[in-house]
């Protein structure tokens, strides 16, 4: 690549310098603003207001995008935001998973808030060069490049046009351009997003870190919600940092000798206990793509099915051949969790890459799930070919499995045809089709653009102008507020259908996955034990997003104390390490208790910035009923001892001699009813009215009576 | 008859820990099994027998990404 060539294409739009700040207690007590419509470059300062409130990261996040859009901004109005941001925890390099950077936007596929954290570099390297976090505005007339060097204490807006779009190639473009030579390429992070991005709302932003081993960049995504669709619509090419310097005390903890002894015992955890336990460090999360299976938890088929004979074509074992092994893979300095596990030398066989041999990042499991298992695909290197496309054009892998499976049931249905998909035989197994359409996806061609409009889109448009039954695509079509599913099978558990109902985002499972504790070990039998599940584990894990912090080392590697625990599946070592970082960060004095407290704030600010878009409401809560139970009579009969022995130990309903359609109705009748009772329980539970609204005394009672709160919730009670 | 995880199970002559994990396809690795609410390691798992009327947990430890 001619990076010469690429630099001197660029034009200056606006150059900013800023005094180089100092951490205090993990705080730099400053965020940057940039709007690229202007080119305008501020700072401002962080308040304790936002310090007690929001925390950081996401809380952050949400609380500059409230104050920069109005109730009837959309996704693609200038007003719209991207804040990108770390928290107080973020760049510590003793604990592992504290390289995190949540990324709050109005979400093109949901019309509300959307959050979702990512690895990589950039967020610690944000703070380290002086900011907690960065807001983007605006929307440029051309594409753009934002470099920040966080060492001089610039910041520059450049018009870009000659780079690539697509992330594999953009990515190494602008590390080879603003490193100062090899060795700084380390303190390089690209943001980008891809090709697709700009035709599809399930786009992505593509998160860098420079891998010294293999001297190549490495991709980490913020997959949820279409951030990355934004992004494009801003004309912003790519976002770049650079901080040369990372050290292990750049937070200025206040306790720093506490944060080492806390991570040294995870650290020793890992050593000791996950080659037995979950194999992070061999396989990364597709350690539990035949587990799902085993227990009928794999989506196959748009959800109808759990388990599928071919699932061991996909297994772990098979992605553990192909992915390269004995290699540090954590995304952020001191993660010896090191889930990041990248194939290299994959050579693709489609696109405009053919031919080329490429390291893809993964598989996750969601991506094996959703690409593979929930499309009927299970060849391993159709699941990572498909892989690598969604992430260097910039598409979320959940939503495009989830879609994709939609649209083959679809088209199983005779709902779309050939003629309608423009030739693509959309059956369930057919990688050719699945891989043609994502490139369509990436032209803004042909059906693979009507298809990056999301599910929800699509069942309308599939029952205004083809004729679809819009009651079965509803039942089918899964996703709820807009956002598609990710990669799990609730119908058997009731508590995660409320974990993946009962949400601020969507159906995706970071607020809760409770199906062993519900489905397998029968420990939340009641909905008053549901609804305390679906209060404490949302809360719990909301604090991640907060402080900049991964989720996996909680409970993903269990500590030898946990078998002796009274709650065993909240893994209590592990939530007071958290307690004793955040305060041997901060010089805070929380408990375990606080700890749910701070992220109550937030989990109801967001609940009522819902409201204050149009949405949070009981109504928007209801949850397609695929995701509660067989739609179909194949699924029926499929599980036909199950279901015949539900409504007659359950239901009270007496399946002998009855019709599969008879038995389906009660069986829905029953399942519909059970979700609204738990809805009912949580929302008691959660203080909020029976329609899903926060109450004035609860928000008060956990110190979220902001005056701009409560005018948006009084209108509502 | 057992009670597996506050549920009826079917008891049988000689049933073990690893026995009963085989029958449920209970495959995944983050257990924790009390029988009458006595705790039994993983490396006793096959040499542990369950007698009829025993209560049975078997505890997966939640995961997801």
């Amino acid at each position: 690549m001619n990076i010469e060539k690429l630099k001197s294409a660029h034009k200056l739009l606006c150059e900013y310098k800023y005094e180089l700040g100092k951490i205090e207690k993990g705080y730099t007590n400053r965020t940057l603003y940039i709007n690229v419509g202007d080119n305008t470059i501020s700072e401002k300062p962080v308040t304790q207001l936002m310090k007690d409130k929001f925390i950081g990261g996401k809380g952050f996040g949400l609380y500059y995008l409230w104050h920069a859009v109005t109730p009837k901004t959309k996704w693609n109005d200038p007003e719209n935001e991207i804040v990108i941001g770390s928290g107080p925890i973020g760049g510590i390099t003793q604990y592992p998973g504290a390289g995190k950077s949540l990324v709050c936007s109005i979400s093109p596929l949901t019309g509300m808030p959307i959050d979702s954290n990512v690895g990589g570099y950039f967020g610690p390297l944000l703070k380290f060069s002086g900011f907690d976090a960065l807001e983007l505005q605006g929307k440029a007339d051309k594409d753009v490049i934002i470099f920040i060097d966080g060492n001089k204490g610039t910041i520059t807006i450049e018009e870009a046009p000659e780079e690539a779009i697509d992330s594999h190639v953009l990515g190494e473009q602008l590390t080879e351009m603003y490193a100062e030579n090899e060795e700084d390429k380390r303190n390089i992070s690209v943001v980008s997003a891809g090709s697709a991005a700009n035709h599809a709302y399930m786009g992505l932003l593509n998160f860098t870190f420079y891998d010294v081993r293999r001297k190549q960049i490495r991709l980490k995504q913020a997959g949820r919600g279409g951030i990355g669709t934004v992004f494009r619509d801003k004309h912003i090419k790519a976002l770049v940092i650079r901080f040369a310097g990372v050290k292990g005390n750049l937070n200025n903890a206040d306790d720093q000798g506490k944060i080492n002894r806390t991570g040294i015992k995870l650290h020793k955890e890992i050593h000791d206990f996950d080659a037995q336990q979950c194999r992070m460090r061999q396989v990364g999360t597709a350690n539990i793509i035949e587990v799902m299976d085993q227990y009928d938890l794999l989506p196959t088929h748009n959800y109808k099915f759990g388990a599928h004979p071919d699932t061991h074509k996909i297994s772990s074992k098979v992605f553990t051949g192909m992915i390269t092994q004995n290699t540090p893979d954590g995304c952020w300095y001191g993660c010896s969790l090191s889930c990041a596990k990248a194939v290299d030398h994959f050579e693709l066989r489609t696109g405009p890459y053919k031919g080329q041999k490429v390291i893809v990042d993964g598989p996750e499991y969601e991506n094996a799930a959703g690409l593979g298992s929930n499309c009927g695909i299970f060849d391993p290197h159709d699941v990572l070919e498909l892989n690598f496309y969604c992430d260097t054009y910039a598409i979320d892998t959940i939503s495009y499995g989830t879609m994709t499976a939609f649209v083959m049931e679809c088209y199983e249905n005779g709902i779309i045809n050939k003629e309608i998909t423009g030739g693509l035989e959309l059956n369930f197994g057919n990688a050719d089709a699945s891989l043609e359409m994502l490139h369509q996806m990436a032209r803004g061609e042909g059906f693979g653009k009507l298809a990056g409009l999301g599910v929800r889109n699509l069942k309308r448009i599939f029952a205004e102008q083809y004729g679809g039954d819009p009651v079965f695509l509803n039942d089918i079509g899964m996703e709820q507020k807009g956002l598609e599913f990710s990669e799990y099978m609730p119908k058997e558990s009731l508590a995660q259908q409320g974990g993946y109902g009962l949400t601020n985002k969507g159906p995706q499972h970071d607020e809760a996955w409770l199906i062993f504790m519900d489905m397998v070990n029968n420990q939340i039998p009641t909905f008053e034990d549901k609804a305390e599940a679906l209060h404490y584990f949302p809360m719990f894990r909301t604090w991640f997003g907060l402080n900049g912090l991964c989720k996996l080392p909680w409970n993903d590697i269990i500590p030898a104390s946990n078998k002796h625990s009274n709650e065993p599946a909240k893994i209590p070592e592990h939530v007071q390490n958290y307690v004793d970082i955040f305060n041997g960060v901060t010089g805070k004095n929380i408990d375990k208790e606080q700890l749910i407290v701070q992220s109550e704030r937030v989990y109801n600010f967001q609940r009522i910035f819902n409201i204050r878009m149009g949405y949070g409401k009981r109504i928007h809560d209801a949850i397609p009923y695929r995701a509660m139970g067989p739609v179909t009579v194949e699924e029926y009969l499929s599980r036909a001892d199950r279901y015949d022995g539900q409504l007659k130990e359950l239901v009270g309903f007496n399946p002998e001699g009855k019709t599969t359609e008879e038995k389906m109705a009660a069986l829905r009748s029953y399942r519909e009813d059970q979700y609204q009772k738990l809805t009912d329980a949580v929302y008691k539970r959660r203080g909020w009215t029976m329609d899903g609204v926060p109450t004035i005394e609860h928000l008060q009672a956990i110190g979220m009576d902001l005056p701009e709160v409560i005018e948006v919730v009084k209108n509502h009670l | 008859m057992i009670k597996l995880n506050n549920r009826d199970f079917e008891w049988e002559e000689g049933l073990t820990v690893q026995g009963l994990l085989d029958k449920k396809n209970y495959t995944y690795p983050k257990l924790i099994i009390k029988i009458n609410h006595v705790l039994v390691l993983s490396e006793e798992y096959a040499s542990t027998v369950i007698r009829d009327g025993d209560d049975v947990k078997v505890i997966h430890l939640l995961a997801g990404g």
